[in-house]
C-alpha cells in the first residue's frame, strides 16, 4: 500500500515541480525581483553537476531554479538542511515534492561517525545524472556575507570526480528577504557563475579553491568601480 | 491610433532605419574598431520604440500601465544602487505599494490627489513606518534617499502618465490627445540626448560638468538647446496646442533641464561609484541611465503646458 502511495506521489512530483517553478519561482525571480546573469553559458544544461552557491536567503533557491529551462527542471535538486525543511508534516511535503528538495541531515557526521551517510541521497542523486544545487556554508548567515564552508560538497567532490563542482555566486536575494521575513522586497538581483573545478584529496585545499572562486565571483557582481571615461 | 501619430511612428522607423544604415556603413568602413556597443544601443532603441509603439497604440489603461511598470523598474533600480538598511524592508514594501495607487490616481484623472499623494501623504507616512521600526542609526539619510527615489522614478514620471488624461485640446493641424503630448515630449527628451551627444563629439571643446560627467560638454549643450528648440518649434503645431513662441520656450525648457536631469542622475551615479545604473537595457546600461533627462522634463514640460492651456 505505500509502496503503492510512493509511487502515486513521485507521479505528482513533476507536474507539481514545474508547476511551482512556471508560477512561483519565475514570476517572483524575473518579474518582481529582476535578475542579470553573467556568464549564463556555463551552467550545466545536462548532469551530472554540482552547483556550489553562496547562501543568504530562502529565496536562493527559487532564484537558481529559475536559472533552468523549464524543461530541465525534473533534473535539477536542491540539498537543503532536513532539520529546517522537515521540521513539521506540512513543510516537509512542500520541500519534498513541490520544491523538489534532498534532504540532508547538518552535522549528523560529527555526532555519530558509524550512522548512515548524511550524503547517500545526494549520491544518489549524482548517479542518476541530476544536477545538484548544494550550499556549501550550511546556513543562510548574515545577509549578504559568506560564511565559512562546510566540508559537505568536499565529501560529494571527491567521490565524483568526474563531476564538475560549478561556484555560483548570488547578490541581492539576502536584501530582498534576510532570515525571519516572509515577503520578498523588489531589489535588482546579481548572478555570476564561475569555471568548474574537480574534486581533490586534499579538503582544505579545495574548499579554499572554491571559496576564492566565490569571493572572485563577488568582487565581479559588486557595483564596478567608475571607469575612467 | 490617428494619422499625426502613424505618421509620427514612420518618422521613428525611419530615424532607426538611417542610424542602423550609418552603423552598417561604418563597420563596413572601420572593419578594426569595435562597434558593439554602438549595435546594441541602437538594438535597443528598436525595442524601446516598438515598446513606445505597444503603449500608445493600444489604448489609454494599456498606456498609463505601462509606464507604471516602468516607474517600477525605475524605483526598483534606484532601490538596488542605493545602500538601504534591512530594518526599512517594511517602509521600502510601502513606498512600492505608493506606486499603483499614484497611477490610479493617474487613471481616474483625480488631478489634486495625483499632486499631492506622494509629496504630502508617501513623504510624511513613511518615516512613520521607519519609526515604528525603531532603528535610528542613518535614519535620514535612509528616510531621504527614499522619498529622492519616490520623486524622481514615481512622482515625477507620473507626470508623463497625466498628460495622456488631460482632457482633448484643438491644436494648429486639429485635435490634440495626450499620446501626442506624450509622443511630443518623449521624442524631444531622448533627441535632445543624442544631439547633445553628437554635437559634442562634433564641436566639444570646454567641458559643462567636469566634475560630475567629464563626458558633457558646453558645444554640446548648446548644440542641444538649438536643436531640440527647432524641432519643438517645427513639431509643436501637429503634437500640441503651444503657440509658436511657446513651443520654442517649451524646447528651451526640454534640451536645458534634460541637460540637468542627465548630470544629477550621474552625480547620483559618481556619488555611488558606479557607471551605468543597472544592465537592463543593453547598450544604454540600466534603465535609469535612460530616463533621466525624463526625471525633469516631464513634470517641468507638464507644469509649463498645465499653466498655460488647461
Amino acid at each position: 500500500m505505500s509502496k503503492l502511495l510512493n509511487t502515486a506521489s513521485r507521479w505528482a512530483e513533476t507536474p507539481l515541480r514545474l508547476l511551482f517553478v512556471t508560477c512561483v519561482a519565475y514570476p517572483v525571480v524575473w518579474l518582481w525581483l529582476g535578475i542579470h546573469v553573467r556568464h549564463r553559458e556555463r551552467l550545466p544544461t545536462r548532469g551530472p553537476a554540482i552547483i556550489a552557491a553562496n547562501h543568504n536567503s530562502h529565496l536562493d533557491i527559487l532564484a537558481l531554479l529559475s536559472l533552468f529551462p523549464l524543461l530541465r527542471i525534473p533534473g535539477v535538486q536542491p540539498a537543503a538542511a532536513a532539520d529546517y525543511f522537515c521540521q513539521n508534516r506540512w513543510l516537509k511535503w512542500f520541500s519534498l515534492h513541490v520544491i523538489g528538495i534532498i534532504p540532508v541531515v547538518r552535522g549528523s557526521l560529527h555526532l555519530c561517525p558509524d550512522g548512515p551517510d548524511p550524503l547517500a541521497d545526494c549520491y544518489r542523486a549524482l548517479e542518476a545524472g541530476k544536477v545538484l544545487v548544494i550550499f556549501p556554508e550550511g546556513t543562510r548567515g548574515a545577509p549578504e556575507e559568506m560564511a565559512e564552508l562546510k566540508a559537505g560538497i568536499w565529501h560529494l567532490a571527491r567521490r565524483f570526480p568526474q563531476v564538475p563542482v560549478i561556484p555560483v555566486y548570488l547578490h541581492g536575494l539576502g536584501k530582498a528577504m534576510p532570515r525571519g521575513t516572509l515577503i520578498p522586497v523588489p531589489f535588482y538581483v546579481k548572478v555570476a557563475v564561475g569555471q568548474p573545478l574537480h574534486g581533490c584529496a586534499d579538503k582544505l585545499d579545495f574548499l579554499h579553491h572554491l571559496r576564492e572562486q566565490l569571493t572572485w565571483l563577488q568582487h565581479k557582481v559588486h557595483t564596478p568601480a567608475l571607469a575612467d571615461d | 491610433m490617428n494619422d499625426v501619430l502613424s505618421y509620427a511612428f514612420g518618422g521613428i522607423v525611419g530615424l532607426l532605419l538611417t542610424a542602423s544604415g550609418v552603423l552598417a556603413g561604418l563597420m563596413r568602413a572601420r572593419p578594426g574598431r569595435n562597434f558593439r556597443e554602438l549595435k546594441l544601443r541602437i538594438q535597443t532603441w528598436w525595442w524601446l520604440a516598438g515598446l513606445l509603439f505597444l503603449a500608445l497604440g493600444i489604448n489609454r489603461t494599456v498606456a498609463v500601465v505601462v509606464l507604471g511598470l516602468l516607474s517600477f523598474m525605475a524605483f526598483k533600480e534606484f532601490i538596488s544602487l542605493i545602500p538601504t538598511r534591512p530594518i526599512d524592508n517594511g517602509a521600502l514594501l510601502l513606498a512600492y505599494l505608493a506606486i499603483p495607487v499614484q497611477y490610479l490616481w493617474v487613471g481616474r484623472g483625480w488631478y489634486g490627489m495625483f499632486i499631492i499623494f506622494i509629496p504630502v501623504y508617501v513623504f510624511l507616512l513613511l518615516p512613520l513606518r521607519m519609526v515604528i521600526a525603531g532603528e535610528t542609526k542613518g535614519f535620514l539619510r535612509a528616510a531621504g534617499t527614499i522619498h529622492w527615489g519616490l520623486m524622481t522614478t514615481v512622482f515625477s514620471l507620473s507626470h508623463l502618465a497625466y498628460l495622456l488624461v488631460l482632457p482633448a485640446h484643438t491644436g494648429a493641424h486639429g485635435p490634440v490627445r495626450g499620446e501626442m503630448l506624450v509622443f511630443f515630449l518623449l521624442v524631444l527628451t531622448q533627441l535632445n540626448d543624442v544631439a547633445q551627444f553628437l554635437w559634442g563629439k562634433w564641436l566639444g571643446r570646454h567641458k559643462a560638468a567636469p566634475t560630475v560627467s567629464p563626458n558633457k560638454t558646453v558645444e554640446g549643450l548648446l548644440g542641444g538647446v538649438a536643436t531640440t528648440t527647432l524641432l519643438a518649434w517645427l513639431l509643436a503645431p501637429w503634437f500640441t496646442p503651444l503657440s509658436p513662441l511657446h513651443a520654442v520656450l517649451a524646447g528651451v525648457l526640454i534640451s536645458t533641464f534634460g541637460f540637468t536631469g542627465d548630470v544629477v542622475i550621474s552625480a547620483i551615479k559618481r556619488d555611488i561609484g558606479v557607471k551605468d545604473s543597472g544592465s537592463l537595457l543593453p547598450g544604454h546600461g540600466g534603465i535609469l541611465d535612460r530616463l533621466d533627462s525624463l526625471t525633469y522634463t516631464a513634470p517641468l514640460f507638464f507644469h509649463f503646458l498645465y499653466y498655460f492651456y488647461y
